[in-house]
């Protein structure tokens, strides 16, 4: 038996853009347990809709996050419509959809970088980063926002993508799928990847259940939920069928991101095909009352809107539940006995996104 | 062959041109409806303060006597929602974000010169 | 849209439910507490096959002490903790109990507070 030691990781560390700091039990290299801490971050973002109107808060539901903004902003939308009862056209739903998707394929990209590079993959890097810019530039033309979409609006949305427009972008996704394809290939097939992930960071099918894993964590080990099949907005029409890993490690994780940004695509493309034309917002007037939790799939799982509302112009309480946040007790599972230096590469695959936990 | 599985990617790299920009020396293009900066046509502005009633940052602040409309620029998230709600539709938003600036600073478009 | 529901349960009675949806299997989704004028309600939700169950514990202040459900669900620390940075809940026996610095926030318990001792938003 040898002496344990424990090693602090974060809050600042080279892989991990924003901090979360976790107290690493080591015995030798090995890593016997975690602990987290987070709560460098907390921003109240939650309260503030106490003091915001319901419209406006939009705003700040958009920043909560700045990776999956726009499905923060959506999923507070259909929240409150859910309270209000508003149907939404068919049209605004297929948009929401689309820039959904955007949203996530630039996301995975971004984390599909972030992990090359926590393991020294700097090429790798860049190339995922240059096709994540085209994505962004696409983003740009459609919403006039690279990151911050802004155009999700109760009751629909705020801009309409012009048919020439949306024409002009299908050339271009399909272009940028095949690019993407081709970089995951790359990724997927080498042997370095496959030789610091296959095996590492392993969570079995009853953890990730018990331990309440969300997104591509918990279809990593093979667990078949995912949001997107309840069909909000619109997902039920264009046939959406979750994606699945079985082995539970490290590599199943980043396998089931990749293969979500080949459905991504496929999405797109298939929603641009049902389009029709029609009105992309009605108009909201009153204000919410009653209580309603409104889930919906982000790029990192499962995001939990709970609003409750009293009839004014002011909600009583806001809940966000981030996929990170549920993700970090299944991550500490993963870690128990891994090697020190794979802690980076299992942290990276959860694809953290600290701010938003904290809201 | 995974080993050399990245060479196809780096030869074509390799004799394709750079994919950035060369910023300061090429100027962006902006694509149409980025949202940038707000910008003031005050001749047709009736100082309203609608804008500053729905500014989610509260960066606006207009004032009736002397009629002025105030932006502070650091403040204003480039949302659009000031110019979907303006009655007279005398605001809209430029493809192009604001000047750099060092210090906290309001713009200030007054109707009349200031006393 | 998949179907929910809150069900009222009383505290004693809490360990006791939550023991019996993870012999079904369910999920725990998450664990929230929201202040009203003149309670404190907590949600434990629960998920299978989409199907979102919600216990709702109502307690007239922070005195009321309730019991964690970490050694039933081990995920439930996170949130137990979070309760108990922001609302003062008062959480028995959680495995990792961060003791009110999962958080660190200026203020003890801030959305909980005194209204007096908060910050002021500009409107």
């Amino acid at each position: 038996m040898s002496e344990r030691t424990i090693i602090p990781f974060g809050p600042q560390h080279p892989v991990l853009p924003e901090p979360i700091h976790l107290d690493l039990v080591v015995e030798d290299e090995k890593v016997i347990e975690a602990i987290p801490s987070i709560g460098f971050i907390h921003r109240g973002l939650e309260r503030l809709v106490e003091k915001k109107d319901y419209v406006d808060y939009v705003y700040v539901a958009e920043r909560i996050c700045g990776i999956c903004s726009f499905i923060h902003g959506l999923t507070y939308c259909m929240a409150i419509e859910e309270l209000m009862k508003v149907q939404v056209p068919d049209r605004a739903q297929y948009l929401r959809l689309i820039w959904s998707e955007l949203s996530r394929i630039h996301s995975h990209l971004l984390w599909l970088g972030l992990t090359a590079d926590s393991f020294g993959f700097e090429s790798m890097f860049m190339q995922s980063w240059r096709l994540r810019e085209y994505i962004l530039d696409i983003i740009e033309e459609t919403t006039g926002g690279r990151v911050i979409f802004g155009s999700a609006k109760i009751g629909g949305v705020r801009r309409d993508i012009p048919l020439a427009k949306m024409d002009e972008i299908m050339k271009k996704m399909r272009v940028y799928r095949k690019d993407v394809a081709a970089l995951c290939e790359q990724f997927m097939k080498d042997q370095t990847v496959k030789h610091r992930m296959r095996g590492v960071g392993l969570l079995s099918r009853e953890d990730a259940i018990s331990l309440g894993a969300v997104g591509p964590m918990l279809r990593g080990s093979g667990v078949a939920q995912d949001i997107r099949m309840t069909g909000y907005s619109g997902y039920d029409r264009i046939g959406f069928t979750p994606i699945t890993e079985t082995a539970g490690d490290c590599y199943a994780r980043c396998m089931v991101r990749v293969r979500e940004m080949d459905a991504s695509f496929q999405m797109i493309e298939r929603c641009v095909e049902q389009m029709t034309d029609g009105p992309i917002e009605v108009k909201v007037t009153g204000n919410p009352n009653g209580e309603f939790f409104m889930r919906s799939e982000q790029p990192r799982g499962e995001a939990i809107y709970y609003a409750k509302a009293n009839g004014t112009k002011f909600l009583s309480r806001l809940r966000v539940r981030t996929p990170t946040f549920a993700n970090i007790p299944p991550l500490l599972t993963a870690l128990a006995g891994c090697q020190l230096a794979d802690v980076p590469v299992i942290v990276l695959t959860i694809d953290p996104c600290i701010s938003c936990a904290e809201r | 062959m995974s080993l050399m599985g990245f060479a196809k990617v780096v030869l074509k790299n390799l004799f394709t041109g750079p994919v950035t920009e060369k910023y300061p020396f090429v100027p962006k293009v902006y694509p149409q409806g980025a949202r940038g900066s707000v910008n003031i046509e005050l001749a047709k502005c009736i100082f309203c303060g609608i804008c500053q009633k729905k500014c989610p940052t509260a960066a606006i602040v207009v004032t009736k006597e002397p009629k002025a409309w105030e932006i502070d620029r650091l403040r204003c998230i480039s949302c659009n929602y000031c110019v979907e709600v303006c009655p007279k539709k005398c605001l809209a938003l430029d493809t192009k974000y604001a000047p750099v600036t060092i210090t906290r600073t309001t713009d200030k478009f007054s109707a009349q010169p200031v006393a | 849209m998949a179907t929910q529901q809150i069900i009222e349960i009383s505290p004693a009675e809490l360990l006791e439910k939550v023991s019996a949806m993870k012999a079904q299997g369910q999920r725990l989704v998450q664990i929230c507490c929201s202040k009203l004028p003149d309670r404190l309600e907590v949600v434990y939700s629960f998920d299978q096959d989409f199907t979102y169950v919600s216990y709702r514990l109502t307690l007239a202040d922070t005195s009321t002490l309730v019991p964690s459900i970490s050694k039933i669900y081990g995920n439930s620390f996170h949130y137990e903790n979070e309760i108990h940075d922001l609302y003062g809940i008062q959480v028995q026996g959680i495995s990792i109990d961060f003791k009110g610095n999962f958080y660190r926030t200026a203020l003890k318990t801030p959305f909980n507070c005194a209204p007096e001792a908060e910050v002021q938003v500009p409107s």
